[in-house]
C-alpha cells in the first residue's frame, strides 16, 4: 500500500471479502467500480448495494471516531471508513477480513462484548474531596498526560493485534491494551485516589504483556499506547510487587495509599 | 459456501493477508543483534589488545584486573550492560519479535501453540529487575565519561601526560553520548523520575520533577534510535580501540 496521492477516474477494482459466520466462511470475491476519494467503507457499501444486499458490517459516523468499521484490511487492523482505496496500487486485491481475535457473528461483525465485561473490573474515576472553597484544581500540564488516553474511541483495533488475545486467546488472564489505557487515565489522574495496582497485576493481567508494540502501531488515534499506558503501569506493578526496595519503602510510609504526588 | 468449512479463516503458521515486507524487521534486527553478540562474546573472550595510549574499551570499563583471577575483566563488568540491555523495553520487544517469534509481526499468525506465559513466569518475569540495571548503568555512564576525558591525556614516555585530541579522543565521546542518551530515556528511569507521580503540583518540587520527566521522555521518545546507535558506537569504539593496540593503524592525532 502507499501513501495517500492524487487519484484520478474510475477504475475495476477486484475486492475478497469474508463471508459467513464462525462456523462457516469463505472469501467471495466482488469486482467493484472505485472512484476517486473512496474509502474501503465505500466500496463494502457498493458491494451491499450492487452485490450482496445480506453483507453485513458495522459502521456509524464514516468519519474515523466512532470506532465501529474495524476490520482486518489486507490483513492490517484498520478502520474501513478511514482507509482510501487510492492507497492501493491499481491492480491490487483488496481483502477485508473482521477481527480475528473476537468471534464473528456474521461477515464483518464480530461480537466485541467481551471488552466491555472487562471495562467492567476497572475501578471506576474516585476523586478526592473537594477543596475547602468546593472546587477541584488540578494543573493542565499534569493532566495532559491523561487527556492523550481519553483520545481513544474503542475501536479494538489494538485489541485485535494484540497476540496474547489474537494468537494465545488469553480472554480470562488479561485486558489488553485497550484497558490498560483506560487504567492509565484513570490510575495517573491527578485528582484520582483509587488504587488499581493490584488489578493491573492480577485481573488484567499486565505481566502477559511483551510490549512488542502492535497495539501502538495500529491505533487509529496515535495513542501511545505502550510507552504511555502500559510500560508506566508495568513500572508501577514493578514497585509494588517485585522491586524489594520499593516494597521496604512503601510497608515503612504506608505509602502508596496515599498521597497521590507519588508511591 | 461449503457446508462446516472456514474457508474464510486465516490459519497455519505466520499466515497473513499483510503485502509489505513484514520479515525485513525481525530479520535485520535477529542480524543486528546476532552480529553484536558474537562479536562482543569474541572480544570479551580475547582479553588483549582493549587500550592503546589513553584509550580504553568500553567492553573493559572499568578494568578490573584482580591478581590470580584467570578471567577476562570483560566477564567482571559486561553483566550490567548486557543485562540493562537484555531486560530493556526496546530490546525485549526486538527479541522477542526478532528470536521467539512472540509475535513475529503484527498481525502475522505466531507459530507456536498456546503455552505462551509473557513476563509472568520464569524466566522472563525476570525483566521486573530492570531497574536495578538501570541504577548501575547510570554509574557506568559516569565511568565512561572519566574514561572519554581521559582519551584526551595521552601519555608521554617521560610518565607525564599531555592534552591531546586523537580520532580515538572524539570516538569515545560519541559514544558516550549516544549511551548517555540511550540510558537517560529508559523507561524504568522515566518512572523513577517522575512517571510515578499522578499530580506534580501536590509535592514541593513537583514541577522540577516535571520538567526533568518531560526531558527524560524526550529521550524516551527516541529510545530506539539510540538503543542501536549506543549498540553500534560501543563495538566501533571497541574495534577502533583494537585496531590501534593491534598496530593495525595509527590513531588520527589532531594535536
Amino acid at each position: 500500500m502507499q501513501p495517500a496521492k492524487a487519484e484520478t477516474g474510475t477504475i475495476s477494482r477486484l475486492m475478497r471479502v469474508f463471508r459467513g459466520d464462525k462456523n462457516r466462511s469463505e472469501l467471495k470475491e466482488f469486482t467493484i467500480k472505485q472512484h476517486p476519494g473512496m474509502v474501503v467503507l465505500d466500496a463494502i457499501h457498493q458491494i451491499q448495494a450492487d452485490q450482496a444486499g445480506d453483507l453485513a458490517c458495522r459502521w456509524n459516523c464514516k468519519a474515523g471516531k466512532c470506532g465501529s468499521c474495524s476490520a482486518e484490511i489486507n490483513g492490517r487492523p484498520r478502520l474501513m471508513c478511514m482507509t482510501r482505496m487510492g492507497d492501493f496500487e491499481p491492480g491490487e486485491t483488496i481483502t477485508v477480513r473482521p477481527l480475528k481475535a473476537f468471534p464473528v457473528i456474521k461477515d464483518l461483525v464480530t461480537d466485541v462484548s467481551w471488552n466491555y465485561e472487562i471495562n467492567k473490573k476497572i475501578k471506576p474515576f474516585t476523586p478526592k474531596p473537594k477543596n475547602a472553597d468546593g472546587t477541584w484544581r488540578m494543573q493542565q500540564y499534569e493532566i495532559d498526560r491523561v487527556q492523550e488516553f481519553r483520545k481513544c474511541i474503542e475501536c479494538f483495533l489494538c485489541q485485535d493485534v494484540c497476540h496474547v488475545l489474537r494468537d494465545h486467546d488469553k480472554k480470562s488472564e488479561f485486558g489488553g491494551p485497550r484497558f490498560f489505557v483506560r487504567a492509565a487515565s484513570l490510575e495517573m489522574h491527578p485528582l484520582d485516589t483509587a488504587d488499581r495496582v493490584p488489578m493491573i497485576k492480577d485481573s488484567l493481567g499486565v505481566g502477559l504483556c511483551n510490549i512488542t508494540k502492535c497495539c501502538t502501531e495500529v491505533c487509529p488515534e496515535s495513542i501511545t499506547i505502550t510507552d504511555n499506558a502500559i510500560i508506566p503501569l508495568k513500572e508501577r506493578v514493578v514497585s509494588r510487587y517485585f522491586d524489594p526496595l520499593a516494597v521496604l519503602w512503601h510497608k515503612i510510609t504506608g505509602l502508596p495509599k496515599q498521597p497521590r504526588g507519588g508511591e | 459456501m461449503s457446508e462446516n468449512t472456514n474457508e474464510g479463516v486465516l490459519t497455519g503458521a505466520l499466515a497473513t493477508d499483510r503485502k509489505d515486507a513484514w520479515w525485513v524487521g525481525p530479520l535485520l534486527t535477529a542480524m543486528g543483534l546476532g552480529a553484536f553478540g558474537v562479536y562482543s562474546t569474541i572480544r570479551a573472550f580475547a582479553n588483549a589488545d582493549y587500550e592503546w595510549g589513553p584509550y580504553l574499551s568500553p567492553f573493559y570499563s572499568p578494568l578490573i584486573r584482580i591478581p590470580g583471577l584467570n578471567v577476562s575483566p570483560a566477564f567482571l563488568i559486561l553483566w550490567a550492560p548486557a543485562g540493562f540491555r537484555a531486560t530493556c523495553y526496546y530490546y525485549r520487544k526486538a527479541y522477542y519479535r526478532a528470536f521467539f517469534q512472540h509475535p513475529t509481526a503484527c498481525a502475522v499468525n505466531e507459530i507456536h501453540g498456546h503455552s505462551y506465559r509473557g513476563e509472568t513466569s520464569f524466566p522472563f518475569i525476570f525483566q521486573n529487575i530492570h531497574r536495578y540495571f538501570m541504577y548501575v548503568a547510570v554509574l557506568f555512564i559516569g565511568i565512561l565519561w572519566y574514561d572519554a576525558i581521559s582519551a584526551f591525556f595521552f601519555p608521554a614516555a617521560d610518565g607525564t601526560r599531555h592534552f591531546g585530541m586523537g580520532l580515538g579522543s572524539l570516538i569515545m565521546v560519541v559514544n558516550v553520548l549516544l549511551l548517555g542518551s540511550y540510558t537517560f530515556g529508559c523507561h524504568s528511569l522515566r518512572h523513577v523520575i517522575g512517571g510515578k507521580m499522578d499530580c506534580f503540583s501536590c509535592t514541593s518540587f513537583g514541577k522540577v520533577q516535571h520538567k526533568t520527566w518531560l526531558g527524560v521522555s524526550w529521550f524516551n521518545n527516541r529510545h530506539m534510535l539510540f538503543a542501536w546507535c549506543s549498540l553500534f558506537s560501543v563495538g566501533l569504539t571497541d574495534f577502533y580501540v583494537w585496531l590501534c593496540a593491534t598496530g593495525r593503524i595509527n590513531d588520527f592525532r589532531f594535536f
